[in-house]
């Protein structure tokens, strides 16, 4: 112990990392005591604390942690899954803070006596906080916990870094705290799905370059000879984001003092450029990342290889290559040059190549064990969620045709298809791969209840069924109302008149919803049980089968 | 920027642009379904299944 004591020493990563958040920390308090609003002196005081919490760490993680960590144990690699674990479990907290600020605001809009004139949830603040919850925060989480976790075991290396890992998890989330108390407060630079202001920006920079480093550095470890797709995938993932980060949040900040920036597009540009982010935020965030895990945990459950592995390599070039250019179909009939909007519409069209190919590819990977599908819920979640990627990328470019769109723009229509895809979708592929993952990273036999994600699924699939049904017809609905004239060439019916329409349709949504948020309760019960109690309990419990 | 430059620029995504992806996306297919690659994509397609 002593030897070990002795020879032990501080890495470089370790003292610079200890150093700079000294430094970012004594900076914040600079700008706390100097900051034009409260709500940013508020965000100051949380950089220094958050600061200050990190050296601490860093400095007591120094004297528990052992010498050398070595980088195989028994010709075994020596998996780093702390962060995965932590990324896991906070995901699914933030998933299920996602869903119940959704399920408010959908109540605040068909009873908008809810909001109790608060400005802090007014549909107004309360809708980016829940588009960003379940987005970035459980989303962000889930593929954080994935990628960690896939890269790992398909290179066969441990992860790269030392506390290059926890900072990325731990940033991360700290980037979501800030960016959802700004949105209670205020705080907002009003760009959709790219909300948070300047130093948050700033901050999730910093967060993703290591992401991106510590990616490919365990990549670059691999003992395997190939990279497996669902890495392409991810790194698709990482590597766009942080383009389109930069590209969306090029700000100048008012002074460093101030919350508020400008962005330095202007006009038809920055719109232009928000919908290229806004667009690509879906194709590489919710549909890229969430890709890699069905590349690599619909196999892995299924104990089957993918499909076509040669399918998967024309899936990813051509989905990454027509992603890019799709944005435009948000810009319909506006000022935006008219053969760029074509330009995004057929590009859109395109996308229905790849998407489909790549669900052929996820469920034909059962082809052989569809057994499975009555005897493992698990399975059946991580299986329809891909069915409904299928049917959500059928909608999507048809939506995105210009004279569909003329009906479709700005009503509820958008909001039912974004959820088809949101809530079976990314939110099945999470709930399939966290089922799989729990009882792996705590060495579990099993789930505590097979029972109960059976009850998780079909709740959930009720609540979706029910949001997105509702949101159809409402969309069509208002569309259908906003474009009837009279014989006189008037407007038929008045804004409010529609609104009014809307109200049934925005019950039965909430209800939807309110489902959907128990579904996820349910499972938090199921895996909190899985890790906590005692295996031969479990094993019991378990029904025969 | 001038009237002409954006025509030129619009031109150019509208006709070489087209050009350069059908090349990649052909260079694509001649990579993922070149025959001597069926056993290495084989051996690829069960990474992960296999336990370490």
């Amino acid at each position: 112990m002593n030897q070990a004591a002795r020879s032990k020493s501080m890495t470089i990563g370790e003292g610079g990392t200890a150093a700079a958040f000294a430094i970012l920390a004594f900076l914040s308090l600079i700008i706390a005591a100097k900051a034009y609003t409260a709500e940013y002196a508020f965000h100051a005081y949380l950089f220094a604390a958050g600061s200050i919490a990190a050296v601490f760490a860093i400095i007591d993680r120094y004297y528990s942690r052992p010498a050398q960590t070595p980088l195989t144990i028994d010709g075994k690699p020596n998996y780093n899954m702390g962060p995965v674990k932590f990324a896991t479990a906070i995901a699914m907290f933030w998933g299920i803070a996602g869903f119940t600020i959704g399920l408010w605001a959908a109540l605040e809009l068909a009873f908008p006596v809810l909001n109790f004139d608060l400005p802090w949830i007014s549909f107004g603040r309360l809708r980016p906080l829940h588009t960003s919850a379940v987005i970035f925060a459980f989303g962000g989480n889930v593929l954080l916990a994935t990628s960690f976790y896939v890269v790992q075991r398909t290179s066969r290396a441990r992860l790269a870094g030392d506390i290059a890992p926890w900072f990325v998890v731990l940033g991360y989330n700290f980037f979501i705290v800030i960016a959802g108390t700004g949105y209670l407060l205020g705080i907002t630079q009003s760009k959709e799905y790219a909300e948070p202001e300047w130093y948050a920006d700033l901050w999730l920079t910093v967060v993703w370059v290591v992401y991106f480093l510590v990616y490919l550095g365990t990549i670059m470890r691999r003992t395997e000879p190939h990279i497996y797709v669902a890495n392409w995938f991810y790194l698709a993932f990482i590597v766009t984001i942080a383009v389109l980060h930069l590209g969306n949040n090029a700000a100048i900040p008012v002074s460093l003092f101030s919350p508020k920036s400008y962005i330095v597009w202007s006009g038809v540009q920055d719109a232009m450029v928000q919908w290229w982010y806004g667009h690509n935020a879906v194709g590489f965030f919710l549909t890229a990342g969430f890709l890699g895990i069905m590349y690599y945990f619909i196999p892995k459950r299924a104990n089957r290889p993918v499909y076509s592995y040669r399918l998967s390599i024309i899936h990813f070039w051509a989905l990454v290559f027509l992603y890019i250019w799709a944005g435009p179909h948000h810009l319909h009939y506006t000022a935006l040059p008219d053969w760029a909007q074509t330009l995004g519409m057929t590009f859109s069209i395109m996308l229905w190549m790849p998407s489909w190919g790549g669900m052929i590819n996820g469920i034909m990977t059962l082809s052989g064990a569809w057994d499975k599908l009555r005897t493992d819920p698990v399975l059946r979640m991580l299986v329809v969620s891909v069915a409904f990627y299928g049917m959500s990328t059928f909608e999507g470019p048809m939506m995105s045709v210009k004279v569909v769109n003329s009906l479709s723009h700005y009503t509820d229509w958008t909001i039912g298809h974004v959820h088809s895809g949101a809530l079976g979708w990314v939110g099945y592929v999470s709930f399939g791969a966290m089922y799989c993952l729990v009882p792996w990273l705590w060495n579990r036999e099993r789930l505590y209840s097979d029972k109960l994600v059976n009850w998780h699924f079909w709740i959930s699939t009720i609540g979706i069924v029910l949001y997105i049904t509702a949101m159809w017809v409402s969309g069509i609905l208002q569309g259908l109302m906003w474009r009837a004239y009279t014989s006189l060439g008037f407007l038929e019916y008045s804004f409010i008149e529609t609104v009014e329409a809307m109200h049934p349709f925005y019950v039965i949504r909430a209800m939807g919803g309110a489902l959907f948020v128990i579904g996820a309760l349910l499972m938090a019960y199921n895996l909190w049980k899985t890790v906590n109690e005692p295996a031969a309990v479990r094993v019991a419990l378990a029904p025969a089968e | 920027m001038t009237d002409s430059s954006y025509r030129a620029l619009a031109e150019f995504a509208q006709t070489w642009g087209l050009v350069y992806f059908f090349g990649v996306f052909v260079l694509v297919l001649v990579y993922a379904l070149w025959p001597s690659r069926q056993k290495k994509f084989d051996e690829a397609a069960r990474m992960p299944l296999r336990e370490d």
